[in-house]
């Protein structure tokens, strides 16, 4: 065989080289630190310079970590009892206080005798989020999603039943609308769609409310908002915010695209004026200035009055990440749609916003975790936020004045592990996207 | 200069132009702003025809047949598509894009929808027919394009001839009585051009009526009823292909050709 290619070719190799191990230098842990670390004079210069910093900050601080106190009573005991052990002058945790008053800074001043609420409430919204988050879980699991909401409202606040009952009706009555008349025309089916529920709830419930509940008072313990508090009161906030604010972001990215100049106009003004004014200023608004617009005497829980602008504010930015992701999309997409005949909402739904929606995730999920952080600032209108609102109240009894770092290192590490945990679910949802699709 | 060269010979016995007119344009006329893109065109293309549309790059030809499925909106004449009139009225324009199907230079497949689903989207959606009897007339399809294989993946994994066929295949799940193709090989690698050339000339087999703006001269040749040929917006010559190629009339229309063909 090799006689044959040798008349005719001048090489031919007929054995392959097997691959040979490369040299040390450029494997593991050697390769990666030169590198990485020290690939040239600057590069070595910054990772000493940066050794030297951590050193500080960890020689700085672990005394402090180290000199932890677990139990006592009050800050006096606390630093009593790191006097004994360390001497005078040493400085310690009080991890004491957290010890002590961790329910506060997680359920505020809901009454402790109906935690399980709450709670239920939080598991549950893993059952509701778990279809949303994972697409391969049967669908029909996507009715409880649906059903959530009024299922936790009632929950929280307790009382009797038949008032978020009217609410679902209420829903469901827009639904059917929708449903029995889009055959007649689309756009009287969304007027229709709107104005029926409407209606029903501002002239229906009382009665139907009244009547129910004289016949069967279904009805657990009601709590009112002002015992909300903690983290209860920030995911409340932060997680209504999100559910409320994805849909209208997008209803409002697409009235920025509306070829109808009253739409397009009213969510330019929209966006822009909420992007230009403080969070501050809305929440003041919602506590203060929504009393004057409301009939004298109507009751408009403080809690709802923040989600709502809350959610204006987070729509805002959301509505401009969408818009992005719109705008990315090749014009051939729409046009491909508009040639097959599809109409502007199944085009949207089915061609348009999917795409535009992948694309906007990172963004979406950044002003998500940007918004479940501002829900601190609802300090500002008197409800007890978990990094300021909780910390003062305790500050102010006696036992844990002055206390002060502890607070913000418990809160802030709750706050990550709950932000850090959206942040990755986001790049899990982009990798799955992905590979989806090619 | 180049002769058609197929592999096969094209059955013409169902090549057949009716009387009845498909697509009737009288006096159309589209400006983008300032600028007259098409002036005064009329054309009369009845049922059965083949029509390529030939002219030099901007001269208004993927306007032209964008304005047909309302794409773009014309702002004087009339454009009636199988007796429907192009208006601004919504009925009628839906009505004229389910019976119009387009194929677009870069295919414009939806990448995150499965081959399947892409072509069964529309039929679901605008025609109401029910899933899997959608379904099976998509496999049907793309079985005719010769890609029934690839179903289940992603536009994003196919070449891009593969991706043309599908595009081909999801405009006739419609079932459109008349097809609109715009530079439908002018994205491709030369050696997928044939295979998306033997798609469309099957077509013209079965008698579809079509419209195809293309550069590929060896299928107006053999193909092709009309030649059109256009330059600034206007029509400046038609004729059946062996007279186009072989005896152009006007001076733009040889220079054209000269250009084109080589010499
Ligand atoms: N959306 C648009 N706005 C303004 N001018 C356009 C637009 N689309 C096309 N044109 C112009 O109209 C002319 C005709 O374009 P087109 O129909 O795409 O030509 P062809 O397909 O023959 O190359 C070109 O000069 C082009 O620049
Ligand atoms: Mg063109």
């Amino acid at each position: 065989m090799s006689d044959t290619h040798a008349q005719s070719t001048a090489f031919v190799r007929e054995t392959m080289l097997p691959a040979k191990p490369a040299p040390v230098t450029q494997t593991g842990a050697v390769r990666w630190l030169r590198e990485n670390l020290f690939s040239g004079p600057v590069n070595t210069a910054l990772t000493l310079i940066g050794l030297f910093f951590v050193y500080t900050l960890v020689t700085h601080f672990y005394p402090w970590f180290r000199h932890s106190v677990w139990n006592a009573n009050s800050m006096a005991e606390c630093r009593a009892a790191i006097t004994a052990s360390f001497g005078d002058g040493a400085t310690g945790a009080c991890w004491a206080m957290i010890r002590e008053r961790w329910h506060q800074f997680i359920f505020g001043f809901y009454p402790p005798e109906l935690y399980w609420r709450p709670i239920a409430v939080f598991v549950l919204l893993f059952v509701a989020l778990a279809p949303v988050l994972f697409t391969h879980l049967p669908r029909i699991l996507l009715c409880f999603s649906v059903v959530y909401p009024l299922v936790a409202i009632w929950l929280l606040w307790g009382g009797s039943i038949w008032p978020v009952t009217m609410v679902a009706v209420g829903f469901v009555l827009g639904w059917l609308m929708l449903r029995l008349l889009s055959g007649v025309g689309s756009i009287l089916a969304i007027v229709a769609a709107v104005v029926v529920p409407v209606l029903f709830w501002v002239f229906a419930v009382g009665p139907l409310d009244d009547a129910l509940t004289s016949v069967l008072p279904l009805a657990i313990e009601p709590v009112a908002s002002d015992r909300f508090g903690g983290f209860l009161l920030a995911i409340t906030i932060g997680v209504g915010g999100i559910v409320m604010s994805l849909p209208l972001g997008v209803i409002l990215a697409l009235g920025r695209q509306s070829n109808m100049f009253l739409i397009k106009t009213f969510s330019v003004i929209f966006i822009e004026f909420i992007r230009g004014v403080p969070l501050i200023t809305l929440l003041f608004v919602a506590s203060l200035l929504l009393n004057y617009f409301l009939p004298p005497g109507t009751n408009f829980d403080i809690i709802l009055r923040v989600m709502i602008l809350v959610t204006l504010f987070a729509a805002a930015y959301i509505a401009e990440v969408i818009r992005g992701g719109l705008a990315a999309l090749p014009r051939g997409q729409y046009e491909a749609a508009d040639a097959l005949g599809l109409d502007y909402w199944k085009a949207q739904r089915l061609i348009i916003l999917p795409q535009a929606l992948k694309i906007s995730i990172p963004g979406i999920v950044s002003t998500f975790i940007g918004m479940f952080k501002d829900t601190t600032l609802v300090t500002f209108v008197g409800l007890f936020d978990p990094l300021k609102g909780i910390p003062d109240f305790i500050r102010a009894d006696f036992n844990w004045k002055g206390i002060y770092w502890e607070p913000f290192i418990f809160v802030g590490t709750i706050f990550f592990i709950l932000n850090f945990s959206m942040s990755r679910y986001s790049m899990y949802l982009e990798r799955k996207l992905k590979r989806d699709h090619r | 200069m180049t002769e058609p060269h197929f592999e096969r010979d094209i059955d013409r016995s169902h090549m057949q132009v009716s009387d009845e007119i498909a697509i009737q344009i009288n006096k159309m006329n589209k400006w983008y702003g300032q600028f007259h893109v098409l002036r005064d065109i009329d054309l009369t293309v009845n049922r059965g025809e083949r029509i390529v549309i030939a002219g030099p790059s901007g001269s208004g030809k993927s306007t032209l047949i964008r304005c047909i499925n309302r794409l773009e909106e014309h702002q004087s004449g009339q454009i009636i598509v199988d007796g429907t009139e192009l208006t601004s009225d919504l009925k009628n324009i839906d009505k004229v894009r389910s019976e119009v199907g387009m194929v677009f230079q870069h295919f414009n497949l939806f990448p995150h929808l499965t081959i399947l689903e892409n072509c069964t989207l529309a039929p679901i959606w605008v025609r109401k027919v029910p899933k899997k009897e959608a379904e099976e007339t998509a496999m049907h399809f793309l079985e005719k394009v010769k890609i029934p294989e690839q179903a289940h993946k992603y536009p994003g994994m196919l070449s891009g001839g593969q991706q043309q066929r599908v595009a081909i295949a999801r405009s006739l799940c419609m079932k459109p009585r008349i097809m609109l193709f715009d530079e439908p090989t002018s994205a491709l690698d030369p050696e997928m051009i044939k295979e998306v050339l033997d798609t469309m000339i099957e077509l013209a087999e079965e008698g579809m009526t079509m419209l195809c703006v293309t550069h590929e001269m060896g299928f107006a040749q053999a193909v092709a009823n009309r030649v059109i040929f256009m330059d600034q917006g206007q029509i400046v010559e038609q004729n059946n292909p062996h007279d186009f190629f072989h005896n152009p009339q006007s001076d733009r229309t040889k220079l054209f050709l000269s250009q084109i063909l080589g010499h």
